[in-house]
């Protein structure tokens, strides 16, 4: 699951790494025309519309293609950098870097490619974003009120709008198609060509199809977290899904280890405090967000294990074994009617009277010993001091 | 004598650099960036020529504490730059761009194109600190992540540009 870096490739190789995708995003740069301020400017004025079209066809691509390795699994967007909203110093940034386009003609990342294919105007260009930078951090204490105005947190643009991921991809990856066929008519326009914007040609057809399924597919992605948090709020759906369960004499039975129940594993939803009045000894805390996250493929994804989810209620145990059934994990098991029963069928039980089947005479027995020998299991079984996992989301952006 | 190069096709270009981009995400966490990179180099220009100011200064404190004992240029940013450096001179010697020369429009004179770089760099230089980012970092990386702060500087990048395109002109066209 990615990100790859730091698990599968070390923070050293990862620099390697860096320089690898540079070449790419330099070579595809380039060949694009991105190392000339002409055409890079072309599209304040009309003229030519390239900078635009590759743009937006990469920022479009990209996002459906994070959303898909976010629904597939493939990608753990809790540590992606998603850059943070300071509201002000945004909107205040991006102005000055629009004025300083127009007039620099270029970007800091096209104003590198031209440097490198000898362009002198963009060499001088970079060396005065260089002093452009240093006036920053020299007077930072004059930006610094602005630089940390309007901090919003690191939200995403679909729930700041109230949208769904989906209606919001589908309808980014619309408007990029309707910009796409209203330039071409500007760029004819000012360029004096005398043909329409949009001749049914295959090349142009294909476009358009292209287009569309991608942005159709924008649905195919929903957000998974949200999407399966919603339906585990279906009662009927939570309690007509097919659960392998335990029950609560099983469960005792290891916890007393008249079993040998080395292929369990239990995993813990209930809250640090209850977690911590009744521990249940080799089990792990997980909360509904890590189920989500990179650490639940190392916990559920043990070979041979079967895990069993505990919280008080089995209605949690039920909605939890869900959602990771769901995201693919298997041999799931949760403890029927939940702690809650456990607590009161095994630790607060009271016998039956007058046992009249075998069964019953049975229950009686191990449920007395149980009653007896588990709460000093549970005593002398310290919880672990979990070390906290240093995971954190890499930092990016500049 | 003018040779009239030939560039990628805009869209096919796209896809390339969104699969790029794309494929960053999933190796790093992280996406594309320029001007982090710049930043590097102005950090370790300072701490080369004033050392004792950089130990004075609240904003380059700062900037060590969040990159603890390491120098400025052991960064990603500037391993990708690099990168960029050599995949553009790679890409123009194929594609024969390869030419010392200082490119201006049509009705611009030397000096206003020299003007024009150095303060358009200086603003790209403030306006992408302030932005936490630039063309890259901010707008293309963060629409990727669907980023509400990404997808607020990119239009005030384009917009701006826009809205102050006109009063430039004579600079281009």
């Amino acid at each position: 699951m990615g990100p790859l870096v730091p698990d599968l490739i070390s923070n050293n190789m990862n620099y390697i790494v860096a320089l690898v995708i540079g070449i790419f995003f330099g070579a595809i740069l380039e060949q694009a025309g991105f190392s000339t301020s002409k055409k890079l400017v072309g599209l304040f004025y009309g003229y030519d519309f390239t900078v635009l079209r590759v743009f937006f066809t990469a920022g479009l691509t990209a996002m459906i293609g994070v959303m898909a390795f976010d629904y597939f699994g493939l990608i753990d967007m809790s540590l992606v950098y998603i850059n943070p909203t300071f509201l002000h110093s945004a909107i205040v940034g991006g102005f000055l870097m629009g004025l300083g386009f127009v007039l620099g003609g270029f970007c800091p990342g096209t104003s590198i490619c031209a440097a490198a294919i000898g362009k002198i105007d963009a060499m001088i260009f970079v060396v005065s974003a260089v002093i452009g930078v240093l006036i920053f951090t020299e007077g930072y204490p004059l930006f610094e009120k602005l630089y940390l105005a309007g901090n919003m947190g690191s939200p995403q643009m679909f729930n700041t709008l109230g949208m769904s991921q989906g209606l919001f991809a589908f309808i980014f990856v619309i408007l990029g198609l309707i910009t796409f066929w209203f330039i071409s008519i500007i760029e004819n326009k000012v360029n004096g060509v005398n043909k329409p914007a949009l001749s049914l040609t295959p090349y142009n057809i294909s476009i358009g199809v292209l287009g569309i399924l991608l942005a159709i597919s924008a649905f195919a992605f929903p957000d998974k977290k949200t999407y399966l948090t919603q339906k585990v709020e279906d009662l009927n759906y939570v309690n007509s899904y097919p659960l392998d369960t335990m029950n609560v004499d099983e469960f005792a039975l290891c916890l007393t280890k008249i079993l040998e129940c080395d292929k369990y594993q239990a995993v813990d939803f209930r809250s640090e405090e209850d977690a911590k009045n009744l521990p249940i000894p080799r089990s792990t805390k997980m909360t509904v967000n890590d189920l989500f996250s990179k650490d639940a493929f190392k916990t559920l994804r043990i070979r041979d294990k079967i895990t069993v989810f505990i919280a008080n209620d089995e209605l949690t145990e039920r909605k939890m074994a869900i959602i990771a059934d769901q995201l693919g994990f298997k041999r799931i098991r949760i403890l029927r009617g939940g702690l809650d029963n456990f607590v009161q069928q095994i630790l607060n039980y009271t016998p039956i009277d007058n046992p009249k089947t075998k069964e019953e005479e049975y229950t009686n027995r191990f449920r007395i010993y149980a009653k007896n020998v588990i709460p000093d299991i549970l005593k002398e079984f310290k919880p672990p001091q979990k070390e906290k996992s240093e995971k954190k989301r890499v930092l990016g952006g500049c | 004598m003018e040779k009239e190069t030939k560039y990628m096709n805009p869209y096919l270009a796209g896809v390339l650099l969104g699969l790029l981009l794309l494929a960053t995400i999933y190796i790093t966490g992280r996406g594309l960036g320029a001007s982090g990179a710049i930043k590097s180099v102005a950090v370790t220009f300072v701490e080369l020529i004033a050392p004792s100011h950089v130990a004075n200064t609240k904003f380059y404190q700062e900037y060590a504490e969040q990159h603890p004992g390491q120098s400025p240029m052991m960064n990603w940013l500037v391993f990708e730059v690099v990168g960029v450096v050599i995949g553009a001179f790679i890409s123009g010697l194929i594609s024969n761009r390869l030419d010392l020369k200082f490119e201006k429009g049509p009705r611009a004179t030397t000096k206003m194109r020299v003007a024009g770089a150095i303060i358009g760099g200086i603003l790209w230089g403030v306006g992408s600190q302030l932005g936490r980012g630039c063309t890259s970092g901010a707008a293309l990386s963060g629409m990727a992540v669907m980023s509400t702060g990404g997808i607020i500087t990119m239009f005030a990048i384009f917009g701006g540009a826009y809205l102050f395109a006109y009063f430039f002109r004579k600079f281009w066209i």
